[in-house]
């Protein structure tokens, strides 16, 4: 683009990656060794592998596969272990949006996919986090079918209420929390998405049943359980509050001991 | 290399026969969506699960049309590139959705709507569907809030609208920073329910690669499974392309990085004809390229034009830091040129203007191509405390990517690429000159003529989807003689080996570049000679240079590995051949109108205050393109729609 440079700092970062390698979910895997060399810090981090991976298609050698898209921690496509941390050391912060101003010359990094029993791998850094979506097939949604709506103001809700659901809801689903966890467990994203629709007036009818649905579809899916350690509030782009997890307990609890067993596959029509 | 052609039967060929009906009902033009509706056949419920609809793109316009289909009855199968549909690119969407609500009683109605919808357009988008945009946007919301999308509220518990976009009233519904997130979590969850409820089938990590058409009717898909390279095919009785916008045929864009033109292309080529490719938008507030390894745009939300002001230096190389320049010494130039609108004109003026300053020499930041946003001011005025209230996650997006604090120093700016009004031509029902192919969303050609207005976006792809396409397919179903197809027949097997000698060829050139070097030198040709200003001179001279890149591409692209795994670059150098091409049509499209609309100005045709001079006289219509091979190079004749204007009165448009 016809705008120039303005990279500040000279020369760049001079970086020694370490990148988990692996062909498909059945290969062994490995760690491989890339030196690269003045790396600007202004780039993010997604860019700097951009970088490595045009240095090693000219090289005739395979580029490295992650998953990635709007490259503005909104997607939740992006994500990968950076020194044994989910989306890298910094807070609040999707890997996209990490930037290597960051990390100093000399920095020595390694690269992992997120791992968990749940989250199968299929090539490099790359995932399959399909199993949040079955989730929220079973639960995550208010039932309302196109054209039966009423008027948006009909039902007023408290502005604590909203903004509390609205936090929730801001999760991008990007599966750190899991990755975070020892024991590769959900809570945080379902507990997310139990409040934010469980917290508005719309969502109330449905709230027993779909934290029941959620739950038998977090645990089939093989999801661990919540040891109470909140690796998953640390690692979350979002600042998903651990709050959350609290109140997915409480509406299960409840709902437990309410709900008949039956009507949590319910229609829903 | 390829000669320069001077005359316009050199570019393309004008067709003789006429072959766009818009199918827009007449009467009244509040009673025609009421009157179309009544008059379209129905499908008997019972038979509805007898028809299977194939939705290609799970953003708004796919999601929501997914969903509304299966709870009619339908069949559906939904296709989308990303590992979930949650992902799709209208998750980024940040300032707003538009309806008529009218609820701060500001004195905003359906027909106020239509007209600035119209006027914002510049008088090149079709009225009918103007009008039924604004019609529906009220059902949208309703439609949004029941599914628990967290509109921001009152404290009474009532819904907030803030003005946006050069709105005079406040119309936008929206949900912090977040509202295209919003909005799509809750198409995702509702279609997601009808996943879980057996009546969707989801194929993710699926990239559409071709179109099947039968007896003249979209009867199928070719896709590839990004993950084990498989090439599939999927039949059924429509086909819905909800697949989104092409800015990033300029590389450099705000549009997540999967967002392409493949599967609205490959339509193209299977005779869906393609309208207004030229009509770009290009947002005035996006955060300036900082360096060559750039590899996307960040948008600022144009809200912040509410309370930050917009200036550059009076004087020509001014590098004194912001601070220390006296306001005597500042230009607010868009407060000084449009009194009655200031900082909030429409997004192609804003952008136009900020390219004169930089143009003029007054550009700041280190390369001089960038102008300042200002809260100095505003923080003054409502405090610090205030600001962070309204725009916190923008300011700190901002500065976690320039390092700079804008509650200090003034935010620098400059436009970028960020929508396209052209796209895939659709009549009244938005189906595509292929009988049973649709195209909803940023795929269409749009109901925002020559410049979409903000938050607009998102409302037409909900109105298209939720409340449009479950009307009018119907007819499609239950008027035409739709027999058993399935994916033994012929077409399909000719469209898969299509699909599979171009992988073929993609990973057997084994050339000396990379797919992001052509990408970005193309998106480069795009920037300087079809972005902002564009030429007669300077647009000749990028069609010549395209078609030699294309040449080069497809004799020295390198794209390693195989097809059977997750191959990036393989995806991407399809997505790039394609770009080739619809990047030739939109400079074709581009030279051939000569008038300046919208966000489409051409030098030559300004006025004498260096506005876009309109030529109603032989320009009022939807250019659309249709597809011919001759002899390897694609060549293409354009037909076209006259718009004519009922309501809205032509005018030149004035934000004075
Ligand atoms: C940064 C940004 C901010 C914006 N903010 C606003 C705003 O505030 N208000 C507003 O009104 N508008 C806004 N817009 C515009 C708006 O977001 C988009 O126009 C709109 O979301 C497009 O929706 P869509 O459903 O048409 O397509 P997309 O959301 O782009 O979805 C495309 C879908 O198609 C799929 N797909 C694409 N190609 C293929 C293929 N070949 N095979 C299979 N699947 C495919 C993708 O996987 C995806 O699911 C913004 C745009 C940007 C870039
Ligand atoms: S809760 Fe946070 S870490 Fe977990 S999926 Fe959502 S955004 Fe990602
Ligand atoms: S790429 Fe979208 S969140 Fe990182």
């Amino acid at each position: 683009m016809s705008a120039g440079h303005d990279d500040h700092g000279t020369g760049g970062l001079d970086l020694t990656l370490h990148i988990w390698r692996q062909e498909s979910s059945e290969a062994e895997g490995r760690f491989e060794t890339y030196p690269l060399h003045g790396v600007s810090p202004d780039m993010s981090f997604l860019e700097m592998l951009d970088v490595l991976n045009e240095q090693l298609t000219l090289e005739g050698r395979d580029p490295v596969a992650f998953d990635h898209d709007c490259r503005e921690g909104i997607c939740g496509s992006c994500g990968m272990m950076i020194n044994g941390q989910a989306h890298g050391p910094e807070r609040e912060t999707a890997t996209c949006q990490l930037h290597m101003r960051r990390f100093k010359s000399g920095d020595t990094i390694f690269i992992e996919p997120f791992r968990a029993r749940a989250f199968p791998l299929l090539k490099d850094l790359v995932v399959d986090r399909s199993a949040f979506d079955r989730i929220i097939a079973k639960g995550g949604f208010i039932s309302v079918n196109t054209g039966s709506a009423r008027d948006a103001n009909s039902l007023p809700a408290a502005k604590q209420d909203a903004d509390l659901s609205m936090d929730a809801a801001a999760c991008i689903g990007c599966g750190a929390c899991v990755a975070a966890c020892p024991n590769a467990a959900a809570m945080l994203f379902v507990g997310a998405k139990v409040s934010h629709l469980g917290l508005l007036p719309q969502g109330k009818p449905e709230r027993s049943r779909r934290v029941l649905a959620m739950v038998a579809q977090m645990d089939a899916e093989g999801f661990g359980n919540c040891g109470n350690i909140y690796e998953c509030e640390a690692a979350c782009p979002k600042a998903i509050s651990v709050e959350n997890i609290a109140r997915l307990n409480r509406d299960y609890l409840l709902a437990s001991a309410t709900e008949r067993p039956s009507s949590a596959q319910g229609e829903g029509a | 290399m390829h000669s320069t052609p001077t005359t316009a039967s050199e570019l393309f060929t004008r067709a003789s026969a006429a072959k766009l009906d818009s199918k827009c009902p007449s009467g009244p033009m509040s009673e025609r969506w009421d009157k179309h509706r009544f008059d379209l056949k129905l499908v008997n419920p019972a038979n509805k699960r007898k028809f299977h609809a194939l939705v290609v793109g799970t953003g708004l316009a796919g999601a929501s049309a997914a969903a509304s289909l299966a709870e009619l009855g339908y069949q559906v199968s939904v296709f989308c590139i990303h590992d979930s549909p949650r992902r799709a690119h209208s998750i980024a969407a940040q300032g707003g959705i538009n309806a008529a609500k009218n609820y701060p009683n500001d004195g905003d109605s359906i027909r106020r709507l239509f007209y600035d919808t119209v006027k914002g357009g510049d008088f090149r988008a079709r009225e009918s569907n103007v009008y039924r945009l604004a019609q529906v946007s009220n059902n949208i919301i309703d439609q949004c809030v029941a599914q628990g999308v967290p509109f921001a509220r009152e404290y009474g518990g009532l819904l907030d609208n803030r003005s946006f976009g050069g709105a005079q009233v406040s119309r936008t519904f929206y949900a912090r920073g977040q509202t295209g997130q919003q909005l799509l979590l809750g198409a995702y969850q509702a279609l997601m329910r009808q996943v879980g409820l057996g009546r969707v089938t989801l194929h993710a990590r699926h990239e559409m690669l071709d179109l099947v058409v039968v007896d003249g009717i979209a009867r199928g898909i070719v896709t590839r499974d990004v993950v084990s390279g498989e090439i599939e095919s999927y039949a059924g009785d429509a086909v819905l392309l909800c697949t989104g916008g092409y800015g990033n045929v300029f590389y450099l864009s705000t549009n997540a990085k999967k967002s392409n033109v493949t599967a609205a292309w490959r339509a193209h080529k299977r005779g869906a004809l393609f309208a207004n490719p030229c009509f770009t938008q290009i947002h005035p507030t996006c955060i300036p390229v900082s360096g060559s390894h750039q590899s996307k745009l960040t948008l600022m939300s144009e809200s912040l034009r509410n309370d930050g002001r917009v200036w550059v230096p009076k004087n020509k190389g001014d590098k004194r830091s912001p601070d220390s320049i006296p306001d005597g010494e500042r230009d607010y130039y868009l407060e000084r040129r449009y009194p009655s609108f200031g900082n909030l004109v429409p997004r192609d003026i804003a952008s136009r203007a900020a390219k004169q300053m930089v143009d003029d020499g007054r550009g700041v930041g280190g390369n001089g191509m960038s102008v300042f946003l200002d809260f100095r001011d505003a923080i003054k005025r409502d405090g610090e405390s205030k600001i962070r209230e309204r725009y916190g996650n923008l300011f700190q997006m901002y500065e976690r990517i320039t390092d700079e604090d804008p509650y200090r120093v003034p935010m620098r700016m400059y436009p970028a690429v960020h929508y396209t009004m052209g796209g895939v031509w659709v009549d009244y029902n938005l189906e595509s000159t292929v009988p049973g192919l649709f195209v909803l969303g940023e795929a269409n050609f749009s109901d925002h003529g020559a410049n979409r207005l903000g938050a607009s976006a998102l409302m037409q792809g909900l109105a298209d989807g939720y409340f449009v396409i479950p009307y009018t397919i119907g007819a499609h179903f239950a008027s035409r003689k739709l027999g058993k197809v399935t994916t033994e027949h012929e077409a399909f097997r000719e469209a898969e080996g299509a699909v599979r000698a171009r992988v073929k060829k993609l990973l057997a050139t084994d050339g000396r570049r990379t797919v992001d070097q052509f990408h970005r030198q193309l998106g480069l040709l795009m920037w300087d000679h079809c972005g902002m200003g564009r030429s007669e001179k300077g647009l000749t001279h990028a069609l010549g240079q395209i078609r030699s890149l294309r040449d080069e591409f497809h004799q020295d692209v390198r794209v390693l590995g195989e097809n059977e795994s997750v191959n990036m670059s393989l995806e991407n150098a399809g997505r790039v051949a394609d770009f080739f091409e619809l990047a030739e049509l939109m400079v074709i499209d581009a030279l051939h109108r000569r008038e300046s609309c919208g966000g489409h100005f051409r030098e030559e045709y300004q006025t004498e205050e260096g506005e876009a001079r309109r030529d109603d006289e032989n320009f009022c219509y939807v250019a659309a393109w249709e597809h011919a091979q001759a002899g390897g190079a694609p060549r293409w004749s354009l037909h076209t729609e006259p718009l004519s204007f009922e309501e809205v009165k032509l005018t030149q448009r004035s934000y004075k």
